[in-house]
């Protein structure tokens, strides 16, 4: 089957005072139809980066991106043109924030907004796009949809409003759905309910999901694939079960036990020790020897491919290489 | 692509470390990246040494009227050539300077003095001393700035005052003006920074007061007194160039870059001799853009959201 | 009851809302609303909620970072709240907070090693000579380096500065520290490096913690006893295992079943509340939780229950229980 989404050796260079910030480093990923993808780590790790770079939403002043393909439905994006990537976003490509007070406009009506991507990509005359605004804000389970249509965003909450979000971003049926930890701003009972409503999105629209969090209970929830990024690099990409079953990259299995899992204490959480590396001083060697308690001598000085296991699960780690490979 | 990052990453280490000296010195090298700033200072930098020292070089620097020469145009003896009394343009230029930029930089000492103070004090204790503070800057900011200044200048004419204590004058006149303005700026910046977390940090620990003006408001406040200082120059320049224009500022024989531009009044002279009036025109615009530069850069350069 | 190190008795903190013509207070948002517990000795004391549900205001206000609107604050038997200044000033080095956000809470203008000294100067703690010794020392035992000391705030991580604002706080001595969400800003990796450093800490300094947080799986690794706040009050008070176990109240059990587990395709009883937090300038009327609590019955929309002791040190405000 071929994939709805094939990223290949993906670069996006960020330009800062320091240096050059390899934001996202050759990344390889693939989502399918029907799939929640999640990109899991931590802050600086690439991974909103990876998500901008697809919808190619990077701005010029920030960086570009340098290399790669990035397949979505047949097509290359890096090659269409700016009009037609236009009308592919918000309509069969979406995305949601973290912020989604930010990314409404906070003059207009919520209907408004909602109407607005309808009546341009699926060219429905004004009254028809009311109708299926209201039906849509149904459908994301805000009840009283006729009053919320007329209100403004600063009168709704967080949770509702990234509720709106969501109608906004699946009004014209997308095939793929960015969300880019959509649910970091929310507390623990609104992000259940949203997730709920993701999931039910999923399952009823067939929707591809790129889900983005750095929480690895949201991942464990939500995934069916996971991608494990860090400092701009994917380490490891496995089907969700047997990636928290038996992590095979240093850092997952780091991640994994430093977390802290209600109702199942320890004594003393484990810590990867150190911190993520300055983006503009790394070299040839792995980008997470310096913090791996299985560092090798080859670690120190060349970087381990992105090697396939052949299970469907993949890992940059020179621990899973055959020793002569590794042996210099 | 990766080996040439890494070297620059090299290159730009030792430095770092050595430039760890303070954040001044950071802030003086993230200036000097603002191509515009730079030429902005170097300028004024130019401009300044000119003028302060250009006259000492000068054959006409005792301002001697000659009647032989009126109104001569540009020439090899007169690089600017002559005013109506004969005298070499160029040297009045220079030593107008030293007017214009001694009165622009006293009146900004002043007034930043004057407004920070008070600013200061006003957002630090609140209160009725806020109260008092602010309702006199309101006042003040009421009347408008130019026809004020007019009714000063006249007051002054009318007075007889000696010219060569009017300069003075007119820079108290000139940071009377000015402070308001900026004892508001400085009052809602220091209620800003009273609410942030790090005040409450410094309440938390249980400072002293003193120590919370001094070494936690006060150094948080210099970055925009700068930046506002530098405009200021500007400002009060401009100022002082009108005042001087319509004669109610620093009067002949004391040259400054407005009262020369005052040759513009007559006809004859704006278009048949612009030699009288262009020179100090572009000095006073050259010098107040590149005074504007300046600050922007500062502005720039001092903003604490710029580091991360 | 001495081994209590702090008591706070129906704590109120209310904000007026002003409004009209002439800025009458016409309402009250009640940001902390009746709230009594104790802290004990040695004790890591939770506070859990979502956003809004005053547990932030509570440690402020218990501090006197901010001024009470009722209650009663009691620290080491002292009313924080009848202190004059000069009083309260002297208490301080004995009570200490740390910030959520370490970077806004130090001042980028002021050298490390300074904004680790400065309050042993200005209180006369030590002499001069000893102090950069002290700060040295405090820095190793958090984690930082010596040559940290002549450098600014934004020249740290988050962590690291997380760091800085811990040893801030034990720079004293305290023996009392309120940390409000201490870890909420950090990546996990680092998240677990600070968890363990305030473990550690505590074990050295025999330090009495009050720890505010809306992550569960950290309030349950770091906290002996936990209180559980919703838009204001206390909803359930129990030790840690009996809380995680067995909780009481609709509003816990509902918390604990909304938090993520890495655990993929394990499935649990799940309790997804509707709707959202009201707004705590207009509480609803009896229960405050009874708007979106799934066992609602009548007498929830009308009788306030009571916080009442269940069994030995549980409490609880619930009709149902």
């Amino acid at each position: 089957m071929n994939a709805l989404v094939e990223i290949q050796n993906l670069s996006t260079y960020f330009k800062s005072e320091q240096g050059v910030v390899k934001a996202v480093d050759a990344l390889e990923l693939r989502v399918h139809e029907g799939e929640t993808v999640c990109i899991v780590g931590e802050s600086g790790c690439g991974k909103s980066a990876a998500a901008m770079s697809l919808m190619r939403l990077i701005p010029e002043a920030v960086g570009s991106i340098v290399s790669g393909e990035i397949w979505f439905a047949g097509r290359d994006l890096r090659k269409v043109s700016k009009e037609e990537m236009r009308k592919l976003r918000g309509n069969e490509l979406a995305m949601i924030f973290q912020e989604p007070m930010s990314s409404l406009n906070p003059v207009l009506t919520i209907g408004e907004q909602i109407m607005e991507p309808i009546m341009e990509h699926q060219g429905l005359s004004k009254k028809a796009a009311q109708a299926r605004a209201i039906e849509l804000i149904e459908l994301v389970g805000i009840p009283r949809a006729k009053e919320i249509a007329k209100s403004y965003p600063y009168e709704l909450s967080g949770g509702m409003l990234q509720r709106i979000m969501i109608a906004i971003a699946i009004s014209c049926n997308p095939r793929l759905l960015i969300a880019d930890e959509p649910t970091t701003a929310l507390d623990v009972t609104i992000q259940a309910q949203i997730l709920d409503l993701l999931r039910k999105i999923k399952d009823e629209a067939q929707t591809a999901i790129l889900f983005i969090t750095h929480d690895l209970g949201v991942v464990a929830e939500m995934a069916d694939h996971v991608v494990v990024m860090y400092a701009g690099k994917v380490v490891e990409v496995s089907p969700v079960v047997e990636l928290f079953e038996e992590p095979k990259h240093p850092y997952t299995q780091g991640l994994l036990r430093s977390k802290p899992v209600l109702n199942q204490r320890r004594a003393k959480l484990y810590s990867i020790p150190g911190q993520v590396p300055n983006p503009t001083t790394l070299g040839e060697s792995c980008y997470f020897h310096d913090r791996c308690d299985q560092c090798l001598d080859i670690c120190r000085v060349k970087q381990p491919p992105l090697r396939d296991g052949g299970d469907g699960r993949k890992v940059a780690c020179w621990l899973y290489e055959e020793e002569s490979v590794r042996g210099q | 692509m990766a080996s040439t990052v890494s070297e620059v990453a090299e290159v730009t280490r030792p430095e770092q470390v050595a430039l760890r000296s303070s954040l001044w010195h950071e802030a003086f090298l993230r200036l000097k990246k603002k191509r515009l700033a730079m030429v902005g200072l170097v300028f004024l930098l130019v401009m300044a040494v000119v003028c302060f020292i250009g006259p000492f070089f000068s054959p006409y620097a005792s301002g001697k009227i000659n009647t032989a020469m009126i109104n001569k145009p540009p020439s090899f003896s007169h690089w600017l050539g002559t005013d109506s009394l004969g005298r070499d343009i160029l040297t009045r230029l220079m030593q107008a300077g030293r007017i214009s930029l001694t009165v622009g930089i006293a009146s900004m000492v002043l007034s930043v003095s004057i407004g920070a103070l008070l600013g200061a004090l006003a957002g630090f204790y609140r209160g009725w001393v806020d109260q008092v503070i602010m309702r006199v800057a309101d006042v003040l900011m009421t009347i408008p700035g130019l026809p004020l200044l007019f009714i000063m200048g006249a007051v002054l004419s009318e007075w007889k005052i000696p010219t060569d204590y009017r300069i003075y004058i007119v820079m108290v006149m000139l940071s009377l003006i000015g402070w308001p303005g900026l004892a508001r700026m400085v009052r809602s910046q220091m209620l800003t920074l009273r609410e942030s977390e790090f005040m409450q940090a410094a309440e938390v620990l249980g400072l002293r007061d003193r120590r919370k003006l001094f070494f936690h408001l006060l150094p948080n406040l210099t970055p925009l007194l700068i930046v506002v200082a530098t405009l200021n120059v500007g400002g009060a320049i401009l100022s002082e160039s009108v005042l001087s224009y319509f004669g109610l500022g620093v009067v002949p024989p004391t040259p400054t870059w407005g009262n020369m531009m005052d040759a513009a009044n007559t006809l004859i002279d704006f278009q048949k001799r612009p030699w009288l009036w262009v020179p100090p025109g572009i000095a006073i615009f050259a010098t107040v853009i590149s005074i504007n530069l300046l600050g922007d850069g500062l502005r720039d350069a001092l903003d604490p959201k710029q580091k991360r | 009851m001495d081994s209590n190190l702090l008591e706070v008795r129906r704590l109120k903190k209310y904000y007026p809302i002003t409004g009209g013509l002439f800025g009458r207070t016409i309402g009250h948002v009640k940001a902390v609303d009746d709230v009594s517990f104790s802290i004990q000795k040695g004790e890591t004391f939770g506070l859990v909620g979502e956003s809004g549900s005053g547990k932030s205001t509570t440690g402020r206000t218990i501090l006197r970072l901010l001024e009470k609107t009722e209650g009663e604050v009691r620290f080491q038997g002292i009313d924080v709240h009848a202190l004059n200044r000069q009083e309260l000033r002297a208490l301080r080095p004995r009570m200490q907070y740390i910030f959520q956000d370490p970077y806004s809470s130090l001042n980028p203008r002021v050298r490390i090693g300074e904004a680790l000294g400065e309050a042993l100067l200005d209180h006369g703690l030590l002499p001069q000579t000893q102090v950069r010794e002290r700060v040295l020392e405090v820095m190793a035992l958090c984690g930082l380096a010596p040559y940290h000391v002549d450098r600014y705030p934004h020249e740290f991580s988050g962590g690291q500065r997380q760091r800085i604002g811990i040893a801030r706080a034990i720079m004293m001595n305290p023996d009392f520290i309120v940390a409000d969400e201490p870890v909420s800003a950090l990546d996990v990796s680092i998240q677990a490096q600070i968890i363990n450093l305030f473990a550690e800490l505590q074990e050295q300094r025999k330090l009495t913690y009050l720890f505010i947080s809306h992550d569960l799986s950290v309030v349950e690794h770091l906290c002996t006893r936990i209180g559980v706040m919703y838009l204001g009050s206390l909803m359930e008070l129990a030790p840690r295992d009996e809380l995680f176990l067995e909780p009481l109240h609709p509003y816990t059990k509902a918390l604990l079943s909304s938090v993520p587990l890495p655990i993929p395709k394990k499935k649990r009883e799940r309790i997804v509340l509707q709707g959202d937090m009201p707004s705590p300038a207009n509480p609803p009327a009896g229960c405050k939780f009874h708007t979106r609590c799934p066992y609602v019955k009548d007498i929830c929309r009308q009788e306030v229950p009571a916080f009442r002791e269940v069994s030995t040190d549980r409490f609880v405000a619930c009709h149902l229980v």
